[in-house]
């Protein structure tokens, strides 16, 4: 029995959320728009015109390296990816080729090979026998993530891809929305019998977590089934159809990649100093793994530190929520109260703030108070005028206990659990 | 003929490239005006370069970015006035699927 080591790759593309176009002015709000209505003679690639980088969607590419500890060189330049297709109106694609900004990271023990800033390409629907073409989203800043073959299960695929995604938001870089496939994923994978295999098989544009997570199970079992008879799979990219839960071979022919890249004559190198590197590095804000640490520190149990942190706006109001309760000094609420309200749902963070959170909490406890003062005072009352029940009791007749507590819920009308005022009447009787 | 001939593989291969139909005749000439091209631009390597750092600008100029400031882009109409053929808004050409590529 050989045994089979998944060898996986990812590379993930994430559009930037700046406000206008990686190289034009035009707005890069294009989802959802009318089409070929935010276009210039820049993203059209008509002929003269020239493209100017945008300055926050470099220092946003920068920034995401710096929090996947990338190493950020101090020379960088644009290059052209020279290949033909009507998603591209130049004919090339604006990318970087040998000098990408960031470069040699990692990230849960991923290799991060590098980060690099490109444009958006056009978006092509199939209709019958022609190809429709808007440009809206051509040249919006799209990043590409591109992580060493260091992953070996889909478990851990997809527990890399969430915390990369995690990543992103906090830094409020990106929607990273899958849906509107402003975060495209895709995995190599192949399967190593001891040596270093000698092909590997891509699967484009999943959106979705668990689809990566399936896509690559699928791969794996392919793969071995094909090496179990002494073949070895076919180099190639694949298609992954949701509905069947399978890849499919987009039979495309292998070309050898003839980018023919060179340098975009048309925009100068980027040159950063140490220093400017140094300060992104300090203004960076706090990741998903700091938070994960101040959590803890904070005493809250590991499932629910995962659920806060996993969403920015949940844990920005388990923060405000907190920080609502030490400016009113109150000490009877603690973090994991609040982290168990939350947990569970009980409000509701778009239409509530966190103050109205503190307030429910105090008002529940207070609620809980009174109606055990309350329970407490009836279960007196209900012993007192039931002598004959009592006596019952005291004389091994223990089944009169479901009258009396009977006799309390209806004295408090329905208040209190009957449970609870079994026990307090038990203990009651019992140790008088 | 010049000294570092292309092929006529060579040549197909940059036709398909660039998605141009091209026809024997044409494969004929263009190899050889390819050729030509390629020879001349191998004037370069007379130039002596020892000591000499490599770059691919002339201008001396670096970081040059504009701020993320939107501004209106063209109206639909202009967008599509070059365009063969549209529908609906939309630039129309001849079905492309990747898969046949
Ligand atoms: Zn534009």
């Amino acid at each position: 029995m050989k045994t089979y080591e998944p060898i996986i790759g990812m590379e993930i593309h994430v559009e930037l959320k700046t406000r206008s176009k990686m190289f034009c002015s035009c707005s890069a709000d294009w989802f959802g728009k009318k089409p070929n209505t935010h276009t210039c003679p820049v993203c059209l690639g008509l002929p003269g015109a020239l493209p100017v980088p945008n300055k926050i969607a470099i220092e946003w590419s920068i920034k995401l390296g710096l929090a996947l500890n990338c190493k950020i060189p101090s020379f960088s330049k644009f290059d052209r990816k020279n290949y033909f297709y009507p998603d591209l109106p130049k004919g090339y694609q604006i990318s970087q080729y040998d000098q990408p900004f960031a470069i040699n990271g990692n990230l849960k023990k991923v290799g991060i090979r590098r980060v690099h800033l490109e444009e958006d390409t056009g978006k092509l629907i199939h209709q019958g026998d022609s190809t429709l073409i808007d440009f809206n989203r051509s040249g919006v800043p799209l990043v590409e993530i591109v992580t060493e073959p260091d992953i070996h299960s889909s478990e851990d695929a997809k527990a890399f891809l969430q915390e990369l995604h995690r990543i992103i938001r906090y830094l409020d870089i990106s929607d990273a929305d899958m849906e509107k496939g402003s975060m495209r994923l895709e995995p190599n994978i192949s399967v190593g019998t001891g040596e270093v295999p000698d092909y590997k098989v891509e699967v484009k544009n999943i959106n979705s977590f668990n689809f990566v997570k399936k896509a690559i199970d699928y791969e794996i079992a392919r793969h071995k089934e094909i090496l179990e008879k002494g073949q070895v799979p076919v180099q190639e990219t694949r298609g992954w159809d949701e509905k069947k839960a399978i890849t499919y071979s987009q039979r495309l022919k292998e070309k050898a990649h003839d980018y023919r890249y060179f340098p975009e004559p048309d925009i100068p190198p980027l040159i950063f100093k140490e220093k400017e590197i140094k300060r992104a590095k300090d203004q960076l804000p706090k990741l998903p793994g700091d938070k994960r640490r101040e959590l803890k520190e904070l005493g809250l149990k590991d499932d629910d530190i995962e659920i806060i942190i996993d969403d920015i706006a949940t844990l920005n109001f388990f923060e405000q929520a907190l920080n609502v309760v030490r400016l009113s000094g109150n000490r009877e609420i603690s973090a994991q109260e609040i982290a168990n309200w939350l947990v569970n749902k009980k409000i509701n963070i778009d239409k509530q703030n966190p103050k109205d959170l503190i307030m429910a909490i105090i008002a529940k406890k207070q609620n809980s108070q009174i109606s055990s003062d309350i329970v407490s005072k009836a279960i007196d009352k209900v012993i007192s005028a039931n002598q004959k029940a009592i006596d019952d009791y005291n004389g091994g007749k223990t089944g009169v206990i479901m009258f009396l507590v009977g006799q309390v819920m209806g004295a408090t009308k329905g208040k209190g659990d009957a449970q609870e005022i079994r026990k307090l009447l038990e203990k009651k009787l019992t140790y008088g | 003929m010049s000294e570092n001939s292309l092929t006529k593989d060579e040549v197909k291969h940059i036709a398909k490239l660039a998605n141009l139909p091209v026809t024997e005749e044409e494969i004929i000439k263009f190899q050889k005006q390819l050729s030509e091209t390629v020879d001349y631009i191998k004037t370069l390597s007379s130039v002596a370069t020892q000591g000499v750092e490599p770059t691919s600008q002339v201008t001396g100029l670096k970081n040059v970015t504009r701020t993320d400031e939107p501004a209106p882009s063209q109206t639909q109409e202009e967008a599509l006035s070059n365009a063969k053929n549209t529908h609906n808004g939309f630039i129309k050409v001849k079905a492309i699927f990747n898969e046949q590529t």
